[in-house]
């Protein structure tokens, strides 16, 4: 590292909309370094405070009784012998709500906090008990009488979407006021929740003109995020509003469900975030927080309600996907057409689905140039566990067929998929996707990475491998915004809404600061996630936050400087051109004249401050989306066991694709983290019904992946491009190692055995299966 | 009824209905909120505490069964101000993200050196196998465990 560098003497990178001069690698003094996470002594001496650690004076708590059904009318609900049971304080059933609007949704308002009329799936809430302890309100669950009428159900999209099904809503709902889903309702009632169409070009007429086709069906699982800490909340209803603590990983859009369902101004709910016990998207949008504090406006007390694993796989899951695929190529092998329909199970409410649903249709095409596209996507309400985010969401579901496929093509041609893959990749510039922003990434360079670490060896028998890429339009919307106050001590504060979820945005944000104020990294308090203080962000999701929020805190620094400078004129009596930013402090005259020392002279008091903002929208080279494409490039070598038809990780290549790792250590951890959650999926996660019952809803025979499952040899790769749209060439990470690793398996374990999967997880059963359906195949041509 | 035990050192005695696992008490009775909660079901780990030097599931231990026992949460390893061995290694591996499962992941890779001050990769991913982290991929986990067993053998040869 060059400890003299300034930013004065950084050669400049050439952008159109904005004029800066940008460091390069080995020129940072804070950003581009391993700095140990500022949240690190508070995680390992278990001083860190989660929601569920907080216990606010008079606080009661809440137990939820959940339906037995997965689609039945509601008779009767008698709250009256539960309310006389000791220690009971408040009973709530949807028939208590009146005054307040019981429905949530961002994108579509059709969430009742509580079951009202009828119920949509085994485990919804039905009725809410508050006690003076966790026991007494457990306890008293039993005596909440329900009466229920069956009604039929559907389970899955297919039934869903069957003449004369059953309707999961009856009623068109209201959109959530969400940008880009203004009118979600159908015109008439189905289970359609959301259709997504996509095309350009012409695939009727370039099918034909392929010199190979592939089509085939694909079926990716229903899945738990597991996040380790179970959604818990904490909401004090009162005169002066509504403060409401919760593992939320977007408090502001929390916020504004709050507000809408108590009628409440912004500025009456207040939602603290502590530190986060795992999110991975499912912790995203709204989920137990209205009927906490619905709870606690009926107590009139503070409530927490904290839900178990199980309940907590009864509340969100992702969108398992059945997706029919077609690609034709050419004799030379370029892609010319892509046909799919997908088929997204949403269960039985909306949440992030429609998202899902408009992301997996733009994910399904890859960093590839495809001239001729047509995309059909479906989110179908059924009578399961409600589906939303999950890491990567849309891209997972898509990028498993796609991969497969593009394997299945080079077969056919008689190439390697490594060279169909290379023929087809875009270029750091092409458009991938019409009306977007052209790529931002070298996905060739990033995939030839990949291969060269991963074949450094020969092949030992029964093994094989595979590679896959992916490209997600990420970041969603980008308005942020971030305050920096810079204090006569020399000390830094910054105020952000990012929310720390273990991804590291608090160090990353703190490194920036330490960076542009010249200070060291000690000096940088990061203060967040309490809408009541933080300035607006829109979520923390979508690996949106090093790009968009660090950038904000890079403005706000930059605009605390202006104003510094300008007050260095006036106590150097000088006109503020004169003056030469340098590192931490001006240049006038020879001299380096401190912040700290300028603040000081310009109030005449050694404790004051100044603050610095900056408010990102959707303008400038932020007005073309996606704000960045999040490239996924994975490579893995599995060994097979013929036998048991048991896959084991045996390599892990891995590229971070993220313009540049503001904190180096941390980028890889989270494409290690997001490559590892491709393996669970891959190999062990499913969510079973049996009906309607979700039968291994819990974490005995829900297998994530464990110690035992780590790869005896992985490399982490970062490439350092600086061609993202964040602070100093940034991009996010933490998603794209995940979108490929599935098909990665997929591709491998047909390259070692020749048996093509189509539905995920390679489970050894259904890898044996496929073995035996082989040497049956195999036979039957012999003859 | 009566319970008593060494918590981190101390002698501590308190009365608890006899249905309590240790996790309730630690968390609810002893303000030892370092220890989490999350399967319940002795599946992942996060409520790992160590009772006589050996990881238990706090979550379904009943507190009962350590009557007399020396009880370690994370909030006692250390001293005081300076970080446990474990501890340095985790911050500095990066062994950690939401830093939920770390208590666990902690007293278990304690227990692990205290029974084999040099174990081999195979021998800590098969002690370790029974703590989850969702986070990290468990390869910075077994990194810091392989730099704690260096530097508690280095503190160890230093002592007079």
């Amino acid at each position: 590292m060059n400890g003299e560098m300034s930013g004065a003497n950084a050669s400049p990178i050439g952008r159109s909309d904005q004029k800066m001069t940008r460091k390069k690698p080995g020129e940072f003094h804070v950003v581009n370094h391993s700095v140990p996470r500022q949240d690190g002594v508070a995680k390992v001496t278990g001083r860190a405070v989660f929601t569920s650690d907080i216990h606010l004076e008079g606080m009661a708590h809440a137990k939820l009784l959940r339906s037995p059904f997965a689609h039945a009318h509601i008779l009767s609900i008698d709250t009256l012998k539960a309310l006389r049971q000791p220690g009971v304080i408040a009973v709530l059933s949807g028939n208590d709500l009146q005054g307040i609007d019981p429905y949530y949704g961002h994108a579509v308002k059709d969430h009742p906090l509580l079951a009202i009329g009828k119920v949509r799936f085994l485990g919804e809430p039905v009725a809410a008990v508050v006690a003076e302890d966790e026991r007494s309100a457990y306890e008293a669950l039993e005596s909440v009488h329900v009466e229920y009428e069956e009604l039929p159900v559907v389970l899955d999209a297919d039934s869903a979407l069957a003449d004369g099904a059953p309707l999961v809503h009856e009623t068109a709902y209201r959109g959530g006021g969400f940008r880009g889903f203004d009118d979600p309702s159908s015109p008439k009632p189905s289970n359609i929740c959301q259709g997504i169409h996509l095309e350009w070009g012409d695939t009727g007429a370039a099918f034909p003109q392929a010199a190979h086709t592939i089509e085939g069906e694909f079926f990716f699982p229903m899945a738990y995020a597991y996040a380790m800490e179970a959604y818990v909340s904490i909401a004090d209803y009162n005169d002066s509003g509504l403060t409401v603590y919760s593992s939320a990983q977007h408090p502001f859009i929390v916020r504004n469900d709050l507000c809408k369902v108590f009628g409440l101004a912004l500025n009456r709910v207040r939602l603290i975030v502590p530190f986060i016990g795992g999110g991975y998207g499912s912790k995203s949008y709204t989920k137990i927080e209205p009927l906490t504090a619905a709870c606690s406006w009926k107590a009139r007390r503070p409530v927490k309600l904290q839900l178990s694993i199980e309940e907590a796989m009864l509340t969100t899951r992702n969108d398992d996907a059945r997706v029919r695929i077609r690609t034709g190529v050419d004799r030379e092998g370029r892609l010319l057409a892509l046909e799919a329909t997908i088929h997204l199970n949403t269960g039985a409410y909306a949440e992030n689905s429609p998202l899902v649903a408009k992301r997996a249709a733009n994910r399904i095409i890859g960093p590839y140039r495809i001239p001729n596209v047509k995309v059909d996507c479906y989110a179908v309400y059924t009578n399961t566990v409600p589906a939303s985010s999950f890491r990567g969401f849309g891209a997972t579901q898509v990028t498993f067929p796609r991969e497969s496929q593009i394997d299945e093509l080079a077969e056919r041609l008689g190439c390697n998929p490594v060279e169909l893959r290379q023929k087809n990749l875009a270029l750091r510039g092409e458009s991938i996707h019409p009306g977007l922003r052209p790529l931002d990434a070298d996905v060739p360079g990033d995939l030839s990475m990949v291969v060269e670490a991963l074949m450094d060896r020969p092949l030992p028998k029964d093994h094989g491998r595979g590679v896959g890429c992916s490209a997600s339009d990420a970041g969603s919307d980008p308005v942020s915004s971030a305050v920096v106050q810079v204090y006569g001590d020399g000390s830094v504060s910054v105020l952000t809404g990012s929310t720390e979820i273990g991804q590291g945005s608090h160090t990353v944000m703190q490194q920036i600061a330490a960076e542009e104020m010249g200070v060291a990294i000690e000096k940088v308090r990061v203060v967040g996630s309490d809408t009541a203080i933080s300035p607006f962000d829109r979520s923390t999701g979508a690996s949106r936050t090093t790009t968009l929020m660090g950038r904000a805190v890079l403005e706000a620094c930059q605009e605390a400087i202006a104003q510094l400078r300008n007050m260095a004129g006036e106590v150097l009596k000088t006109k503020p051109e004169n003056l030469i930013i340098e590192r931490g402090g001006v240049r006038f005259q020879d001299q380096h004249v401190r912040w700290q020392d300028v603040l000081r002279d310009f109030f005449g008091l050694s404790d004051c401050s100044i603050i610095g903002r900056a408010y990102l929208r959707k303008t400038g080279d932020l007005d073309l989306l996606p704000v960045f494409w999040e490239i996924g490039c994975t490579g893995v070598e599995v060994a097979v066991d013929t036998e048991t038809g048991r896959l084991r990780l045996d390599r892990l290549v891995a590229v971070g694709d993220v313009g540049l790792a503001i904190n180096p250590a941390m980028a890889e951890g989270q494409d290690l983290g997001a490559a590892t959650m491709g393996l669970g999926v891959g190999l062990s996660e499913e969510l079973v019904y049996e009906g309607q019952q979700l039968v291994n809803g819990n974490l005995l025979d829900y297998r994530v992946p464990r110690f035992s499952d780590l790869a005896p040899k992985i490399d982490l790769l970062l490439v350092q491009n600086q061609d993202g749209t964040g602070p100093y060439g940034a991009k996010g990470g933490g998603e794209g190692s995940l979108n490929p690793t599935p098909a990665c398996l997929a591709n491998a374990l047909c390259s070692a055995t020749g048996a093509r999967v189509r539905r995920l997880p390679l489970t050894p059963e259904r890898v044996w299966q496929a073995l035996k359906e082989r040497t049956h195949k195999e036979k039957n041509i012999g003859r | 009824m009566k319970l008593e035990f060494v918590l981190d050192g101390k002698l501590v005695q308190l009365d608890l209905e006899p249905q309590e696992t240790l996790a309730e008490v630690l968390r609810n009775r002893c303000h030892r909120t370092g220890l989490k909660v999350s399967c319940e079901v002795q599946v992942c780990g996060a409520c790992t505490a160590l009772v006589d030097d050996l990881p238990v599931s706090a979550c379904t231990y009943l507190a009962y069964e350590a009557r007399g026992r020396r009880v370690t949460t994370i909030e006692g390893i250390g001293d005081g101000e300076r970080l446990h061995p474990i501890q340095k290694a985790f911050l500095d591996e990066f062994a950690f993200q939401c830093g939920f499962c770390t208590p666990g992941m902690i007293l278990a890779a304690k227990a692990l050196l205290h029974e084999n001050d040099a174990p081999t990769d195979a021998e800590v991913v098969n002690y370790m196998d029974g703590n989850l982290c969702r986070c990290t991929g468990y390869l910075p986990i077994l990194r810091a465990i392989r730099r704690a067993a260096a530097l508690m053998r280095d503190r160890e040869r230093e002592r007079p």
